[in-house]
């Protein structure tokens, strides 16, 4: 990773633009030529240093529905748990957490009814209760990855 | 619905189908993609705009992977904050440039008396809990309780995705 990565990076969280030769566009604001920001941006994501490139996109507000989900899972039932609820499609990510609640994960949906059906489904898979936690409020978002 | 706002709305699901996984790393991204889905540029560059104004659509650009950019701990800070009070403080707290993401949730008690939270990030945990430790000093008696959970292990991490 050198300066220009740094700066795409830190520039192109966001306002990447529409129209017909974006990467131009974007380039000139980076100091940099067309050509040059295509093949940074390959190799960074070939690389992994980037997850994505493209539209970040509001599942609600796309008419989906996302929450997030905690339980409690016995630590000798921890795996089996684990790969019963990643069995459900709707489980878009989940992280094991070092606490009492110690699985967390995101359902994400195209409707908010499949959300509480899939949520019981899981309990019933599992024998354990899930703590629906949906987001009531979201505040301002400042940071940007800085590199 | 018209047919027009109808066959709209389906080319908006196409799009988002065609995008979701990236844009192409082609010079003319807009153009290829319309070719893809056998629509016209301007009609496409359009839709594109329309879903950034109206916030379907939240950024375009670069998703960092943060843990390959040495932000290896990641710990959600959570908070017990009052009803009364949880409007400003949430507000103070998102706005601090060491916090990602900051959200109210509600409380599941007795199991969880947490109703704030919010993910920093760092390049420790020690890092990490020092500055959750500095958000609670500034914070003071305004919140009852707080604690950051670090993630141990990541056991599925497909993303989002629409249709399949």
């Amino acid at each position: 990773m050198d300066e220009l990565d740094r700066r795409i990076i830190n520039n192109l969280q966001g306002g990447f633009p529409v129209c017909e030769r974006p990467f131009r566009e974007a380039a000139q604001r980076l100091d940099t030529t067309e050509s040059e920001l295509i093949t940074r941006l390959r190799c960074m994501l070939d690389d992994g240093l980037l997850t994505r490139f493209g539209p970040m996109y509001h599942a609600e507000n796309l008419g989906g529905a996302v929450t997030l989900c905690a339980m409690k899972v016995p630590e000798d039932r921890f795996d089996e748990v684990a790969a019963r609820v990643n069995s459900f499609p709707e489980v878009a990510h989940n992280y094991q957490r070092d606490h009492e609640m110690n699985m967390w994960f995101v359902l994400a949906t195209e409707t908010p009814e499949q959300l509480e059906e899939t949520i019981h489904e899981i309990e019933q898979r599992v024998g354990l209760p899930v703590f629906n936690l949906p987001k009531q409020q979201e505040f301002y978002v400042g940071l940007h990855f800085q590199v | 619905m018209n047919g027009e706002t109808a066959s709209l709305t389906e080319l908006d699901r196409r799009i988002v189908l065609a995008t979701q996984g990236g844009l192409p790393l082609d010079a003319r991204p807009y153009h290829w993609l319309a070719t893809e889905l056998g629509v016209d540029a301007d009609t496409l560059m359009e839709r594109m705009r329309s879903m950034l104004e109206d916030g379907r659509i939240r950024r375009i650009g670069v998703v960092p992977n943060h843990y390959r950019l040495g932000y290896s701990a990641n710990g959600m800070s959570v908070w017990d904050v009052p009803d009364e009070v949880i409007e400003s403080v949430g507000c103070e707290v998102g706005r601090m440039d060491i916090v990602s993401h900051c959200y109210q949730r509600p409380r599941r008690l007795p199991d969880w008396p947490y109703n704030l939270f919010a993910m920093v990030h760092g390049h420790s945990r020690e890092e990490v809990r020092a500055k959750v430790e500095m958000i609670a000093s500034v914070l003071g008696d305004r919140v009852r309780s707080h604690d950051v959970l670090f993630s141990t292990r990541i056991l599925k991490k497909t993303g989002l995705r629409i249709g399949s």
